[in-house]
């Protein structure tokens, strides 16, 4: 059959929104970072918050346009290429779409007009009370998006009509279904890891050129500081949402860990070639007897393995499998990062350790690769599903012809490629050229207006 | 009492689309300009102009869209794959122009003058795809089972290229009128002629439409009370809204004449807000022109029901917010005060 309608475009949707995922996983944490400099700044009046504000406000301001733009997107190609979908979705799921709008879009986009542009105009409270509620903005949308994502991978509180539409019976359990805890928690804390990361990562850089930098050396305590706590979190996290998926989604379980039979005491499977059409795992290394242990149950405790489910309900064992290796290799990594970084600063060395400073900026992009693995394992997990046990990927795509998806999706990735490599370049730009206390303020042609954070500047170091 | 969930909604997303088209219409209508501008001074204020406000003005766009999903599913799980080509337009169009408002600031001299031409483009893009999408919808979609079963270019006629000028050109008005409203010295002169031609193009494409809308669409002219080419006495009680649209010019012109500030934009406004009207009567109660009304594709009432106690809360919020933030950044832009 070749590239059909239904698979062109699901690689239409999972390019945009892989694309897309990218800015909120890094913005979230931005917003928040931000929030707390300026924080810092008013409460204690140094220097250093001020220019770490005035410098990650533009990395921010760079990667929050590339987050809307792309986010735009998926408002309308729900409809374009899920046209079957977003109809029979939509009684259950439409209003969590329309609040993440009226609650969350709104408020991000208004005050980051204030945040950005509003410094010689309102004071500095009120500009700090901007940066929260942006930082709050992209926290609230993140809620209602993985509620909706949540509700898909695993649906409740709903009923089917006799017509085969679907309703909603018990809003609380659509909004809270059994996956929502756990994956939000999983993707806030995700979100704020890949910031530190790359907030690490770019003092790191900074400080390999220059020791003394005293924002980097700042910046660089406070990521170190963000991802020792927050990477061994993210595995209680990730290991609780792993244990919800087992209740709920035993099938992922099975892909995730290619179960291909069910047993009890199941092995724990390292590395290896999954193959679906021979439902055997080639090349592998496992560990017997642990499997039970690691998924938290009993060691007679029969976990289903892939043969328990119709073949043809049964996702692309392979991807999910080294997906799911991706993100948890990398979260170790992170943890490891973490407690290099505590030690060193513990011992008042992390500035003069290039070798760790240079594996903080190795590690810069991982956040990014984590979230995506993380994606891809929870949405390729879903498959053959849009709502799991409803609605069949198959049905649900829209009578648009492959011609159409194959020119929007080529148009779709040359503008993304204009779009990101440019918008890397001057973020990358930036990071390289690093805070500068001096060149990095806004231009103040004609003096310091009373009244703003600038105002409140001392012109001349304290006295 | 019980509420009209249906209609209630119906006229919440036909104030989101107008309050979209009056506000991000002017941003980019000042895209649309942007080629026209005689210095890159100019350019740069004309872009701080619209900086702090263009991305809540897009979020009217995206309640548009996501509202439709929500609250009327069926008509978007329709219009959507209909209008296919143009929305992947107009969402392609969108990104460049949107990203090139922070990406000009950090290109260096090609990369600005590559950023630039992608706002000016973007914008005349993405207006005249949404243009398509409006003739698109007018001329009406073909629907089977509840489904769209029209073919892949089904919008793309004269007369959809009719309407996508005169949106061209009536954005091209909001925008001058708006940096007529915000700058000051030569770029304000220079507005001023824009939205004279922007004004005069508008006028007469808005006519040609109209015109065009009478005769190609039989169901929309009978609805005008326009019968084997005259008017019969059906026009009387929709008469109100092309006298709206002719007072909104003339207060544009008047506005220009007496070198007033703001007159001119809400002159265009009100010439937009007849366009609006005109082509509502034509159709309603179609939501999906013509086989399908609003209470055919509305959502579940308990869905609606939800909805409204949040939009009941949040809107007003909203709308709050909005115009504290427009209040906030009143007044004249000068050159440099836009960065941040």
């Amino acid at each position: 059959m070749g590239l059909d309608a239904e698979l062109l475009g699901r690689l239409q949707f999972a390019f945009t929104i892989a694309f897309h995922i990218i800015f909120p996983s890094f913005t979230i944490g931005l917003a928040s970072f931000l929030a707390v400099l300026e924080g810092l700044w008013l409460v204690s009046r140094r220097d250093v918050f001020r220019n770490l504000y005035l410098f990650w406000v533009k990395i921010f301001a760079l990667s929050f346009g590339m987050g809307v733009v792309s986010g735009v997107v998926m408002s309308y190609e729900i409809g374009t290429n899920w046209s079957v979908f977003s109809r029979v979705a939509s009684p259950v799921i439409g209003p969590l779409l329309a609040f993440e709008v009226l609650t969350a879009f709104f408020l991000e986009a208004s005050f980051l007009g204030v945040m950005l542009f509003g410094w010689k105009r309102v004071g500095p409270r009120l500009h700090f009370l901007a940066t929260v509620l942006v930082a709050l903005g992209t926290l609230v949308s993140a809620f209602w998006i993985i509620s909706a994502n949540s509700w898909m991978q695993h649906p409740t509180g709903y009923t089917t009509l006799a017509d085969g539409s679907l309703r909603a019976t018990d809003w609380l359990q659509v909004i809270f279904s059994p996956t929502f805890p756990s994956r939000l928690a999983h993707m806030s804390l995700a979100a704020y890891l890949t910031t530190a990361l790359v907030v690490g990562a770019a003092s790191a850089w900074t400080l390999l050129k220059d020791r003394s930098q005293p924002e980097s050396r700042m910046a660089l305590r406070m990521a170190i500081g963000m991802f020792a706590i927050v990477a061994p979190l993210q595995l209680l996290a990730g290991h609780e949402s792993g244990k919800v998926v087992l209740e709920h989604q035993p099938l992922k379980t099975a892909a995730i860990e290619a179960y291909w039979k069910s047993a009890p005491d199941q092995p724990q499977s390292l590395v290896g070639l999954p193959d679906r059409d021979a439902a055997r795992t080639h090349f592998e290394i496992a560990i017997p007897g642990i499997g039970n242990l690691i998924q938290g149950v009993p060691k007679d405790h029969v976990l289903q393995g892939l043969d328990a489910f119709p073949r043809a309900d049964w996702p692309v064992v392979g991807l999910v499998y080294w997906s799911f290796r991706v993100m948890v290799g990398l979260g170790l990594a992170m943890i490891g990062l973490g407690v290099w970084g505590v030690w060193l600063i513990a011992r008042n060395r992390v500035e003069e350790s290039p070798w760790f400073l240079r594996a903080a900026v190795a590690m810069g992009p991982a956040g990014f690769v984590a979230v995506i693995a993380g994606w891809v394992v929870a949405e390729v997990g879903r498959q053959p599903w849009t709502i799991y046990g409803v609605l069949r990927t198959a049905d649900s795509a829209s009578p648009v012809g492959p011609g159409q998806i194959s020119a929007s999706l080529l148009a779709f990735i040359v503008i993304y490629a204009i779009v990101f490599s440019a918008g890397a370049i001057y973020i990358l730009r930036l990071m390289a050229k690093g805070p500068s206390p001096e060149a990095e303020g806004p231009p103040e042609p004609e003096g310091r207006a009373p009244g703003t954070p600038l105002a409140a500047v001392p012109a001349e170091p304290e006295a | 009492m019980t509420l009209d969930l249906p209609l209630i909604w119906a006229g919440l997303i036909a104030v989101a689309v107008l309050l979209y088209v009056l506000l991000d219409g002017f941003d980019l209508g000042v895209g649309i300009l942007f080629p026209f501008a005689r210095s890159p001074k100019d350019r740069d204020v004309m872009m701080d102009s619209i900086a702090p406000v263009w991305d809540g003005n897009e979020t009217w766009l995206v309640l548009g869209g996501g509202g439709l999903f929500a609250a009327f599913p069926l008509a978007y799980s329709i219009l959507a794959p209909a209008l296919y080509l143009p929305l992947i337009l107009m969402l392609l169009a969108l990104i460049l122009r949107g990203v090139a408002f922070e990406f000009r600031l950090h290109g260096r001299k090609r990369g600005k003058a590559f950023w630039t031409a992608a706002f000016a483009g973007g914008s005349l893009m993405a207006t005249l795809a949404q243009g398509l999408v409006l003739g698109g919808f007018i001329q009406g979609v073909t629907v089977r089972d509840g489904q769209f079963a029209g073919q892949p270019f089904d919008w793309l006629t004269p007369y959809s290229l009719l309407v996508a000028l005169g949106l061209v050109a009536g954005y091209a008005l909001l925008g001058a009128c708006w940096l007529i409203w915000k700058t000051r010295d030569e770029l304000h002169g220079d507005a001023r002629r824009w939205a004279v031609i922007a004004g005069g193009a508008t006028a007469a494409l808005l006519a040609a439409v109209s015109l065009a809308t009478l005769i190609v669409h039989p169901r929309v002219a009978a609805r005008w009370g326009f019968e084997d080419g005259h008017f019969t006495q059906g026009l009387l009680p929709f008469l109100p809204i092309p006298i709206l649209g002719a007072a909104g010019l003339l207060i544009v012109a008047e506005g220009l004449r007496r070198k007033r500030h703001g007159m001119p934009y809400a002159g265009a406004a009100l010439v937009f807000l007849s366009g609006y009207l005109g082509l509502a009567v034509g159709f309603f109660p179609a939501i999906v022109p013509y086989d399908i009304d609003f209470r055919q594709a509305a959502n579940a009432d308990n869905a609606l029901g939800l909805m409204l106690v949040g939009v009941g809360i949040m809107l007003p919020l909203i709308l709050g917010y909005t115009a504290w933030v427009y209040w906030l950044f009143r007044g004249k832009v000068s050159a440099g005060e836009g960065y941040h």
